[in-house]
């Protein structure tokens, strides 16, 4: 168990957490090989049940990473990911799925060091969960 | 004279709910008798299983078949009613999506004996006996059907051709079924029996459904002196209606209840709970973290709420693990 290895699937829009994501890669900052993007053009398309194909296709954990609330291009794509994530994080718990394993933080274009960070930080727990089909 | 089509009924688990929607075709029933010969019909007819392996493969015109997949029994009759009928449909959102039932795939097999054979209050088993598939009794070796370890949809099985919808279905939608059956005019293979569009454009509070929904708090019946004359949801309640298949009639609409969602999703919609979840929260009015939690906790049982009836069928199909915090 020591040396689990956690799969995150990062659902990330295409014009603040994508560019966040990348603008961290160009800067050569170092983020865990866990974490496998998704690349969506807005967080109000992640349908719930991505989230939950990806959980069924084996990922340990799950993040959604959008624009900071007022910053998205499609005005309120990003509020719908949030209350949908209210909801959605509550029925994965009665599956099994601990509150841990499914992250929303919103990321900006800037903000590289922020997306390392929220990305380790989720490795890391989801790192001491350990597997989700254990 | 012409053979009659041959029709079969069965149950696997289920409430007998489905039975009786069939009972329900009240003198219609008269009508199916007159123009089918029913070989196989358990709770009505004294048939064995062994007359159903000698019928030969195919001579049923159709098999309708209502309840989940629990025990192996209930497998093992699934295939051969399929190997013996041309047409199999699954009759009942338990067999359909695994209904109710199905709920049981929230816990472990272990927990649901636990429960069931020690911890329920009214339950005394000092002998600590557990079902099984088999005992020794004065010598004799006794069978008896093995319970599997989750709870299945009928065409997670065997192939089936039609499904007719609802908890249970209506009986017009039986009758539908069968005279589709003996007109040959079915739609294509794998389609459901029932109408295409949401339950929302056959509701009676249609009118009062305005084009935006806010909700602050999801409120529960018993909790204000609501309206029934207009639209649950529009008044903060609970309406799967907008993401649930029609053609029940809206009955439950009419006896004052809201929508629960037995008819199913629509079509192409892989995972009910989760679009009835995803429609739900875009109803909700405030971005506000705490606001959302206050909101999101007015709905008590959430899973249950969405996979009431189709939890077999869903993406993870039941419990993924036990949880860390449990
Ligand atoms: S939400 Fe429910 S009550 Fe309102 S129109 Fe639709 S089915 Fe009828
Ligand atoms: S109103 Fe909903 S729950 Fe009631 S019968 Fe119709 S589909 Fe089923
Ligand atoms: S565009 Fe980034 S969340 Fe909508």
């Amino acid at each position: 168990m020591n040396d689990f290895e956690p799969k995150i699937v990062g659902f990330l829009c295409n014009w603040c957490s994508y560019e966040g994501a990348d603008a961290a890669g160009r800067a050569r900052k170092v983020y865990p090989a866990n974490f496998r993007a998704v690349k969506v053009m807005c967080t109000g398309r992640v349908d719930p049940q991505f989230v939950i194909k990806a959980f069924r296709e084996g990922a340990d954990g799950v993040m959604i990473l959008g624009c900071h609330p007022g910053d998205c291009h499609y005005k309120e794509g990003n509020f719908q990911a949030l209350k949908r994530y209210a909801v959605l994080r509550k029925v994965l718990v009665q599956f099994g799925i601990d509150e841990e394993r499914f992250r929303l933080d919103w990321i900006s274009a800037g903000d590289k060091e922020k997306f390392v960070d929220v990305v380790t930080k989720m490795t890391d727990s989801v790192r001491q969960l350990g597997p989700l089909r254990g | 004279m012409p053979k009659k089509p041959k029709i079969a009924f069965y149950w696997c688990s289920s409430c007998g709910g489905c039975e009786e929607s069939i009972l329900d075709l009240a003198e219609d029933i008269l009508a199916v008798v007159e123009a089918v010969d029913i070989v196989f019909w358990p709770v009505a007819l004294d048939v064995k299983y062994k007359d159903v392996a000698a019928m030969g493969d195919g001579e049923i015109t159709a098999t309708l078949i209502n309840g989940a997949i629990r025990i192996d029994e209930h497998e093992s009759m699934a295939r051969l009613l399929r190997q013996k009928s041309k047409l199999l449909i699954a009759h009942g959102s338990c067999a359909h999506l695994g209904g109710v039932v199905s709920l049981a795939n929230f816990s472990e097999r272990e927990d649901i004996f636990t429960r069931l054979y020690s911890d329920v209050p009214t339950v005394k088993n000092p002998q600590g006996l557990f079902p099984k598939s088999g005992t020794i009794d004065s010598g004799n070796y006794l069978e008896l059907p093995g319970f599997n370890d989750t709870v299945k949809t009928l065409d997670q099985v065997v192939e089936v051709d039609y499904y007719i919808p609802g908890c249970p279905p209506t009986p017009e939608l039986i009758k539908e079924a069968i005279m589709a059956v003996l007109e040959d005019r079915l739609p294509e293979r794998g389609a459901v029996l029932a109408e295409s569009k949401a339950l929302c454009h056959t509701c009676p509070l249609k009118e009062s459904k305005p084009e935006t929904i806010r909700i602050k708090k999801f409120k529960r019946l018993y909790e204000f002196e609501w309206d029934p004359s207009r639209c649950f949801l529009e008044q903060g309640i609970v309406c799967l209606g907008p993401v649930t298949r029609g053609g029940c009639n809206a009955r439950c609409i009419g006896a004052n209840m809201p929508c629960s969602g037995c008819f199913g999703p629509l079509d192409n919609v892989t995972d009910q709970g989760a679009k009835a979840a995803s429609f739900l929260a875009s109803l909700i009015d405030s971005t506000d973290e705490e606001e959302l939690q206050r909101i999101t906790a007015s709905i008590p049982d959430p899973a249950g709420l969405f996979y009431r009836y189709s939890l077999a069928s869903s993406m993870l199909k039941g419990k993924v693990a036990g949880n860390k915090s449990d």
